[in-house]
């Protein structure tokens, strides 16, 4: 038996330690559902893009960019609602379709192809002045800092489908 | 009468020594406006304080009224107004009692600077001072989506974009405040709601008791 009292537990010592696990393990047990509950959004998996169809078929589209408005049905929570989308929708060169979100990604105004006399064949942010080629890259020394986005898209019996909006890296 | 109310409760609980600690100091000279009339600028504090309990007040009241539901929360801010009796009061004592109260903690911040107020030993409340900033621009940005009008959405949406740049937690913190990683709807409003009425003012309540606490501790500093 050892005679070494600086190694053993005092009384109060072994009072203060099972106190403390106690009461840690009592507040982490009441904290744990509360903390979980409120950063369930953040833990919620990425459901796949679903497609929705644009309804104009593909014939119609051709390499100028046209205005497509699509509705989807978003689901927040417990509220069901339909929600109108826009695409700026054209073929591009090599005959590839392409559709933009017009979303700004300067602050998310929206951009209007070919609207602003000041800047023809390119797309427009009323806002800022925030300019994007026809491919949708932003201009430089223009406020957005980000190409737009691009839907991804589907042709099914000749009918455009779009899904989610992909963002585009910094050009 | 109230006296004796006053003697019975004492002689059981001796609250005297309670109400000294709280109220019964001398006021300094070189802080009373009455003396020298330049001392109005340790005014701001208590100003900020007392604009503080508007908003907590009429907050309160509010709530009577108010629904976080994006179907009904704009009607019942307009209805609270409109039709309640003084609500266009009510309401307009938060609204603009949540300017004001950031003029006041702006100005008090200032006096605290300019003065050097904020040295050794009175550091540690600087820091509080500075949290307590924090928490009140964080209550008038979550106050802000309430009325859930336009305004307010498209404020919202950018606020949520430049928590989206932060680096590495940008999109998370996002997602936490929002509710849902693209929608700012229904989720994010009861969000707000939450965070406005409930987080943040206990974290208000608890960061005023420790400044507070350390000022009666410390006392005011002194003349320049
Ligand atoms: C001291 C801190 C506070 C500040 C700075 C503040 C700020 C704000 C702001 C800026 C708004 C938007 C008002 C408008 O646009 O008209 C608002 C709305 C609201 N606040 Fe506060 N608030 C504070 C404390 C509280 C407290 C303590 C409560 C409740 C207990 C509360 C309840 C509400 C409610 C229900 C609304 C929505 C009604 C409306 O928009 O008029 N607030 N707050
Ligand atoms: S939002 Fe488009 S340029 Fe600013």
């Amino acid at each position: 038996m050892s005679k070494d009292k600086k190694n053993q537990v005092s009384r109060r010592q072994f009072l203060n330690y099972t106190l403390t696990g106690v009461g840690g393990f009592m507040a982490a047990g009441m904290l744990a559902p509360m903390v979980r509950f409120a950063i369930d959004p953040v833990l919620q998996p990425d459901e796949g893009g679903e497609f929705v169809s644009a309804k104009i078929s593909e014939e119609d589209i051709t390499t100028e960019p046209k205005r497509v408005a699509f509705n989807v049905e978003q689901v927040d929570a417990w509220y069901e609602s339909t929600v109108e989308k826009v695409a700026w929708v054209y073929k591009q060169e090599d005959g590839s379709i392409i559709a933009l979100d017009p979303t700004c990604t300067h602050l998310g105004c929206f951009v209007g192809w070919n609207d602003n006399e000041n800047y023809p064949e390119h797309f427009y942010c009323p806002c800022h002045d925030g300019l994007y080629t026809k491919d949708g890259v932003n201009v430089p020394n223009t406020p957005p800092t980000a190409p737009l986005a691009v839907y991804e898209h589907k042709i099914e019996n000749g009918i455009l489908y779009l899904g989610k909006a992909i963002p585009r890296e910094e050009a | 009468m109230l006296q004796k109310i006053y003697d019975w409760i004492d002689e059981r609980v001796d609250i005297t020594p309670i109400w000294r600690d709280i109220a019964d100091h001398e006021v300094p000279e070189h802080v009373n406006p009455a003396h020298h009339f330049s001392a109005f600028v340790y005014c701001f504090g208590g100003l900020t304080f007392f604009v503080t309990v508007i908003q907590i007040l009429s907050g309160m009241f509010l709530t009577m009224y108010y629904v976080p539901d994006i179907e009904n929360a704009w009607n019942s801010v307009f209805y609270l107004q409109q039709e309640v009796a003084h609500g266009q009061i009510v309401r307009g004592m938060h609204h603009w009692g949540a300017s004001v109260v950031i003029v006041m903690l702006f100005l008090h911040t200032l006096r605290v600077f300019f003065q050097g107020a904020y040295k050794k030993p009175r550091e540690l409340n600087w820091i509080v001072g500075v949290l307590l900033f924090f928490v009140m621009l964080a209550l008038g940005l979550t106050g802000y989506l309430l009325p859930w009008d336009n305004k307010a959405l498209f404020a919202t949406q950018v606020t949520l974009q430049i928590a989206e740049s932060v680096p590495f937690i940008g999109e998370d913190l996002k997602i936490l405040l929002a509710g849902d990683p693209e929608i700012v709807g229904a989720q994010t409003l009861t969000r707000f709601f939450a965070i406005h009425v409930f987080f943040l003012p206990a974290a208000l309540f608890a960061l005023m008791a420790t400044h507070f606490i350390m000022i009666r501790r410390q006392g005011i500093s002194g003349p320049l």
